[in-house]
């Protein structure tokens, strides 16, 4: 494939633009509009990389408009290699996420590693320094040995990159579902903090400034991996495996201290940096270069390469790692790669940035590529899709369900591969580096304080799945819940999201459906809830013999604690405690973890969810923190108020003894807008004052190995070691 | 008391280690790169975690040639305390400042854990703020901590007090539970757990504080070693 004496005819009679994935209009609309010529090989690659909807985002575009992104901590919305709130004193957090969907199913190991990598490139390419990540994964049922195996490849690929790097892993979800069979769902957050004098840009302007190449060689890795992602899957996959790349942390770490160090110590001479993700060198000289309708021109030959006798295209798209593209003042170059020397990186001026507008590539003396910068980003064809309804959203069964032996329903569900305790795959990552977790994995949220200050920033990662697949536009709002949920419980005020937008085939007008619905959904939450979304990522083509995943929008919330007093987790604190639950509780079990195990099928309507009730009992169960009446806060999730109840009496190995007035299936519902509170006897008043009608008593903390609970039609009486050992052991049991 | 870290390129628990000095202990510390040749005019030197030169080849193994190892072997010879976590531990191991070696976990993993410790010895410069016996929480994360030595190795350990921490729940497999020893002369120590993240409530536990104010407290009052 990679023979550039191709010509442009052959290019257009063959239709070798179709194999890279652009459309026979898309051909005819840079040729005969925007070229009025045929374009030639390397230019025909480089279109098909930057109109994949990896880079441009041509078929979601139209939808993330929807998206709210207003308010008035947002310092950089979407468009920039992150999202940056402002978070007082000057300070600012920035985070992202992004999916790795594609190449970690192929190569699971590094597929997942390099998500790493790669998410941590775009936070500190706006100047802020990584301190902690995050991750969101689904995985087909364990009863698959290839589930497992991916699950335990993807899990050491985190942690390899991560660890290594020095970037905590706080926090994260993982979830199984037979929809991911085929398509396991790889998203990474990552989380910076910096000083807002820092803040950076991708951006290359000035006529004459330098374009300087940073850290690793570029080699055949990755070559053209935006069209790859971009696509479906076959079961044909082991063809694709030459699209993943490999990534080295030791390199990136060397990349992270001396760009941070650039951007502290020589701002001066920086105009703009950008990490080279997806569509390498061409995606970020190219965009640094439209946002400010600038030209640039690159000398391929001062290119590091890793191999020899590679042609532009293969130069231009390669996906190889840890590497970044810095525009440089005229005249400062020495001073910026002296910084990188001294941390043994290649750093070399390939270009400058010129007036024309032209994007121009000269490879031995010949000119390869010479073509508007504006057609590559922004001249790219938006597209409008068919929406259509699935019929199962209206053809609705009425779901019956009938839980006989409670005790056996609560085992079978803390052992439930969801639910059950990941302790043994959070236990791989080291979550304590920089020494600022307060939180680490196993409550609500995460929460790494904030050095020197007193304050913290609480994260979350959070989307059920189902009951966007049951209902996109509520499922949505709830997705966004439930993450403000578990940033309110932990002490902290939701502040902003940032997403990856895992769906199915866009011109399948069902999967659009579910797209556009859930970003209405999520959109009228975030409002609701003062949470801007301040930057995400979008997966399409999550099909694997045109099956589609379940739509996963993952959410990725970021909070902020006022004072670090205020930090809660969701374990009893004491015996004797009063426990209440925050919120009403209906009979609520479509796309519940009860449903799935009672009945084996995810069908029927989401009811009863309310974002002003989901509002209301939020904002009770802040004051109540703030105002120091709170022992313990768990958000009431995936098996309901039984499973919450157990997980908050594992950490301190409480138990719990009670009475409430639900029957036994109502104890698994999943109604949301609830909360699980502990509090002192002492704050009874002042809760309950605080509360009103909202709270409900249901029993009390105690300290022996026991969870009583009386129900109207039926009683649990257990011994707490049994149930945290169902919940403790199932995982390391299901990966043998 | 004058501290250093020494940073390679890699370390990633530098600045953990300086800050426990500087906001915790409240004395000077300077980050010095490895590729410092003199250790002249510091107090004690401290070998923080991480993954140096990427812990390519085997964990510590480059390392060893940094420019700085003369000038820290000449140190530790001076009697002066150098003390060195995780890779810190790893790296003291492949100069021979320390017997043995920290081979793969037991289990092959990574591990990332709160761990309760045991105090062995307390009458080293570096333990003498605890009591003997005493449970510690201290936090591990490592992927290479079990350690290993020859049975001579061990029994010349044993005999001269040089295993200062043991794990009550061994993690990772190490020989007689060890998770720090010193040298024969008691001034160099290395440990795999990280004392630097337990020094702040918010963290979890200030049991790791007392490792620093014990090194404090032997320069300013000049403890004996047994």
């Amino acid at each position: 494939m990679s023979n550039a004496e191709i010509s442009p005819q052959e290019i257009k009679d063959r239709k070798i633009y179709q194999e890279w994935g652009l459309t026979d209009y898309e051909y005819n609309l840079i040729s005969q509009k925007l070229l009025q010529r045929l374009p030639n090989y390397t230019e025909t690659g480089l279109y098909s990389g930057m109109w994949s909807e990896h880079c441009s985002y041509k078929n979601s575009k139209e939808v993330l408009k929807k998206f709210w992104t207003d308010g008035s901590r947002v310092l950089q919305g979407p468009g920039e290699g992150a999202g940056v709130l402002d978070i007082g004193d000057n300070q600012a957090v920035v985070f992202k996420a992004e999916s790795h969907n594609h190449p970690s199913f192929v190569e699971p190991f590094e597929g997942a590693a390099t998500g790493v990598g790669g998410i941590i490139r775009d936070i500190f390419s706006m100047g802020a320094k990584p301190i902690a990540s995050l991750d969101s994964l689904r995985f087909g049922e364990l009863s698959n040995p290839k589930n497992k195996y991916l699950l335990e490849k993807v899990v050491s690929g985190i942690a390899h990159y991560g660890n290594c790097i020095g970037v905590p892993t706080v926090g994260g979800e993982i979830a199984f579902d037979e929809s991911y069979d085929g398509n396991p769902l790889v998203n990474v957050m990552c989380v910076g903090l910096m000083n807002q004098d820092n803040l950076e840009s991708g951006l290359a302007q000035g006529n004459g400034n330098s374009i300087i190449y940073v850290g690793a060689k570029t080699g055949r890795d990755g070559i053209n991996g935006a069209t790859f992602a971009s696509s479906q899957f076959s079961n044909d996959e082991d063809a694709d495996r030459s699209a993943v790349q490999v990534g080295d942390p030791f390199m990136e770490k060397l990349l992270v201290d001396a760009c941070l160090e650039i951007i502290n110590g020589h701002s001066n001479a920086l105009v703009g940096i950008q990490d080279m993700g997806a569509c390498g060198i061409v995606s970020s000289s190219a965009e640094m270069a439209s946002k400010a309708n600038s030209g640039i021109h690159i000398n391929l030959d001062l290119v590091p390469q890793r191999e020899p006798e590679m042609t532009p295209y293969e130069i231009m798209l390669s996906e190889s790692q840890e590497r970044m593209l810095l525009c440089v003042k005229k005249g400062k170059e020495q001073e910026v790669i002296d910084v990188f020397k001294k941390y043994n990186l290649d750093a070399v001026t390939i270009g400058n940035v010129s007036d024309d507008g032209q994007y121009v590539l000269t490879q031995k003396g010949k000119k390869v590529c010479d073509i508007p910068t504006k057609t590559l980003v922004d001249d790219v064809p938006r597209y409008h899709h068919e929406s259509k309804r699935p019929a199962r959203l209206d053809n609705i069964t009425k779901n019956e369900i009938t839980v006989k032996d409670p005790t056996d329903t609560m085992l079978k569900l803390l052992s439930a591969p969801t639910i059950a305790s990941k302790h043994s795959i959070y236990r791989q990552y080291d979550t304590r580096v920089q020494a600022n977790t307060a939180v680490a994995p196993g409550s609500d949220a995460a929460i790494v304080r904030i050095r020197h200050t007193n304050k913290s920033l609480a994260m979350t990662t959070d989307c059920n799945a189902r009951y966007i697949y049951l209902d996109p536009y509520v499922g949505g709002q709830i997705a966004i819940s439930e993450a403000a949920r578990n940033i309110v419980a932990s002490g902290a005020t939701p502040i902003g999201i940032t997403d990856c937008l895992n769906f199915g085939n866009p011109d399948n007008a069902e999967s659009f459906y579910e797209l556009d619905q859930s970003i209405q959904g999520i959109s009228e939450a975030c409002k609701m809830f003062d949470t801007p979304v301040i930057s995400g990522n979008v997966s399409l083509y999550n099909e694997t013999d045109n099956k589609a995943i379940y739509p996963t929008p993952m959410i990725g919330m970021v909070g902020l604690v006022e004072d670090n007093n205020h930090i809660t987790t969701q374990a009893f604190k004491h015996s004797d405690d009063l426990v209440y639950v925050v919120g009403n509780t209906y009979d609520d079990y479509s796309g519940s973890e009860l449903q799935k195990l009672l009945n084996q099928k995810i069908e029927g309507k989401i009811e009863h969810f309310n974002l002003d009730v989901e509002s209301k009992n939020q904002k009770l169960v802040h004051q109540a923190i703030i105002k120091g009446l709170v022992s313990s806060a768990h958000d009431i999730s995936e098996g309901g108020l039984g499973i919450a109840l157990a997980e908050s009496c594992f950490e301190n190995n409480l138990g719990f003894a009670g009475m409430l007035n639900l029957n036994a299936n109502q104890l698994f519902s999943e109604t949301q807008s609830r909360f699980v509170i502990s509090i002192s006897a002492d704050n009874q008043d002042a809760f309950e004052e605080l509360m009103g009608s909202n709270a409900k008593f249901i029993g009390k903390v105690t300290d022996d190995d026991s969870f009583n609970l009386k129900l109207l039609d039926n009683q649990i009486n257990t011994k707490l070691s049994v149930l945290k050992s169902a919940w403790e052991d199932s995982l390391e049991c299901l990966m043998k | 008391m004058k501290f250093a870290v020494i940073s390679f390129p890699g370390s990633n628990c530098d600045y953990d280690m300086y800050y426990a000095i500087k906001d915790i202990l409240k004395e000077p510390v300077e980050m010095v790169s490895c590729d410092t040749e003199s250790l002249d005019g510091f107090d004690a030197v401290l070998i923080p975690g991480g993954f140096s030169y990427g812990d390519y080849l085997r964990s510590g193994a480059i390392a060893k040639f940094a420019k700085v190892m003369p000038a820290l072997i000449k140190f530790a010879n001076l009697g002066k305390p150098v003390l060195g976590v995780c890779n810190g531990f790893q790296i003291l191991t492949e100069v021979g400042l320390l017997p043995g070696s920290l081979q793969n976990n037991r289990d092959m993993q990574f591990i990332s854990e709160y761990e309760p410790l045991i105090v062995q010895n307390n009458k080293t410069i570096f333990t003498n703020e605890y009591e003997k016996a005493e449970s510690i929480m201290i936090p591990i994360a490592h992927g290479e901590g079990n350690y290993y030595c020859n049975e001579t190795e061990l029994e010349s350990l044993k005999q001269n007090h040089q295993i200062i921490f043991t794990y009550e729940n061994n993690p990772n497999g190490s020989v007689s539970n060890i998770a720090g020893i010193t040298n024969k002369n008691g001034n160099v120590m290395g440990m795999m757990p990280h004392p630097e993240r337990a020094v702040e409530k918010i963290l979890g536990s200030e049991d790791g504080v007392r490792l620093f104010t014990s090194i404090l407290k032997s320069f300013k009052g000049g403890i004996l070693v047994e």
